[in-house]
């Protein structure tokens, strides 16, 4: 299989790579995907009070497609005010990136994390009408 | 400065040899004829370089020259195999024992007689090393059963089953006994008659020789094993496969078989040497690596390995100029890492992370300094990227997780 130059790029270059601390209450976590479907997705944006999204990083673990669709949408969602950054599909980014119909599951996870991500943001807020919704992985210290 | 890309995936298929070549290229047009033709000199010659390789390949397995049966490669000589035993010993049973960590050539000819009702099949479990228990073997045997069909090594990840024992279980119980031995043949001794084999498949590809073409070996005493024709037409190869030989192609399997045969003993040693370099440099420079596969019993150029944290897919990407394989199968819809390395009960993590690097006659030490040293690299770049990485260095366990795919 080969790879559209765009998913090389972010492969190669990827954007925003890293993590913000977690227990900073400006930053809402997103993780979804599982280690045994081969994808893991960690993104983390950094919201101002009034809804905008002024940061992102990403971590990732899957295939190249995988990593290209969340380094996108960390620019993708830079800048945008949260239900914008909400009302964005898998198809946005399959279109960007000219994924294969086998890679479309790599954008829907990346759109599941941007939802995730702002649902745990509000619940720290405070919001937890909204966050009841889409819940992001828990994580239990070993 | 080595030379890219670099070709490490030995056991999808290696390069023609220069020397074989040189013995097929007269077959494609001085000497072109037909070797079923027997009344012209033309079909003579052909016949003879034919006979020659039938030598050059039952010496190099221990068989008699007219126990060969030339077939167009491994995965026909598994179905002539299998569904020809099943086919001729109907009234005698109708049972195959065989492995989960077989090739789909032997797994899917299985399921298709189970579909059509013609076969019931049992699928034998695999230790951590993927080696099948003999004495499973023995217990799994009923009075129905007519075949056992255990493969010499693994494609994958490089384990040596216990032939020679099955074999003589199989003997004691009066089952015919098939090996799927395409890894084996030319890599390490194989020997039928040692072995106990009766049905043995091999391919030219695998050793330096020619695609498209292979064979069975099918035992003629001892028991005589008598088998049903997948293929029908002008009676060839004794009846059991018909069709206009492949003469360049036989030849070329033949020269190669005789190649592999000489240079056996220094080649296994020289690629032993040259896996343990290559899983040297990667351990010694990365932490939690883990090697699928027998720590022993496995074959010379193998090196199957999981990269914790890492997807295999991934990897192969960030290393494009060395031609590996990965045992993560995230390009299949199944999403499914491999069936073998699956078997092996690691977790299913591992899997989607491992990396199987084949060796072959014409790597060097010097490429395997390099693609160790390169794909060192590349994971730990893909660990910074990686959120399972992250969490396993923060004390997370992982197993603790409740994912949300």
């Amino acid at each position: 299989m080969s790879y559209s130059d765009k998913v090389l790029d972010h492969y190669n270059n990827p954007r925003n790579v890293g993590s913000f601390a977690k227990d900073d209450p400006s930053v809402g976590t997103g993780v979804v995907g599982a280690p045994e479907c081969g994808d893991v997705m960690k993104l983390q944006l950094r919201i101002s009070d009034d809804g905008v999204i002024e940061d992102a990083k990403f971590k990732t673990f899957g295939c190249g497609s995988a990593i290209a669709s969340s380094s996108y949408v960390t620019e993708l969602v830079k800048g945008k005010k949260i239900d914008e950054a909400m009302a964005i599909k898998n198809t946005v980014i399959v279109k960007e990136l000219n994924l294969p119909p086998v890679k479309i599951h790599c954008s829907v996870l990346a759109e599941d994390a941007i939802k995730a991500a702002i649902t745990d943001w509000k619940k720290r807020k405070g919001d937890t009408r909204e966050a009841a919704a889409a819940e992001p992985a828990k994580a239990h210290k070993g | 400065m080595v030379k890219t890309p670099i070709y490490m995936d030995n056991h999808a298929t290696t390069p023609c040899d220069r020397r074989v070549l040189d013995a097929m290229l007269p077959y494609f047009t001085d000497k072109f004829g037909n070797a079923a033709s027997r009344n012209h000199s033309f079909g003579w010659e052909a016949e003879e370089g034919v006979d020659k390789a039938r030598n050059q390949i039952a010496n190099l397995v221990g068989a008699k020259s007219k126990e060969i049966v030339f077939t167009s490669g491994a995965t026909e000589s598994d179905n002539l195999a299998i569904k020809g035993i099943v086919e001729f010993y109907k009234d005698k049973g109708n049972h195959i024992i065989t492995c989960v960590t077989e090739h789909k050539a032997v797994l899917d000819s299985c399921r298709a007689l189970e579909r059509q009702g013609k076969a019931t099949v049992t699928y034998l479990p695999v230790d951590k090393y993927g080696m099948v228990d003999p004495d499973a073997v023995r217990r799994a045997i009923t009075d129905k059963t007519v075949l056992i069909s255990i493969m010499y090594a693994n494609n994958e990840i490089g384990t040596i089953h216990p032939i020679a024992e099955i074999g003589k279980i199989a003997k004691e119980k009066g089952v015919v006994f098939h090996c799927d031995a395409v890894q084996a043949v030319g890599k390490i001794p194989v020997d039928v008659e040692k072995d106990g084999i009766d049905l043995l498949a091999m391919s030219g590809h695998k050793i330096y020789g020619p695609k498209g073409v292979g064979a069975l070996y099918v035992r003629s005493k001892g028991p005589r094993v008598r088998l049903t024709p997948i293929i029908d037409g002008g009676g060839h190869e004794r009846g059991m496969r018909s069709g206009t030989l492949n003469v360049t192609g036989i030849v070329g399997f033949g020269a190669a078989c005789e190649i592999a045969g000489h240079e056996m003993a220094a080649e296994a040693a020289r690629l032993t040497e040259l896996r343990n370099r290559l899983q040297a440099g990667i351990f010694e420079r990365l932490d939690e690596v883990y090697v699928n596969g027998h720590p022993t019993e496995r074959l010379p150029g193998n090196l199957n390995v999981s990269f914790a944290y890492v997807e295999g897919e991934s990897l192969l990407m960030g290393i494009s100029d060395i031609a590996v394989s990965s045992g993560s199968a995230c390009t299949s819809a199944t999403l499914e890492p491999s069936y073998v390395i699956r078997a092996l009960g690691i977790n299913e993590e591992l899997a989607h992370s491992s990396i199987r690097f084949g060796i072959g006659r014409f790597n060097t030490a010097e490429e395997v300094d390099y693609v160790s040293e390169r794909v060192s690299k590349e994971v730990k770049r893909l660990r910074e990227m990686s959120p399972l990485y992250e969490m396993a260095k923060d004390g997370v366990d992982l197993k603790s997780v409740q994912w949300k795919s």
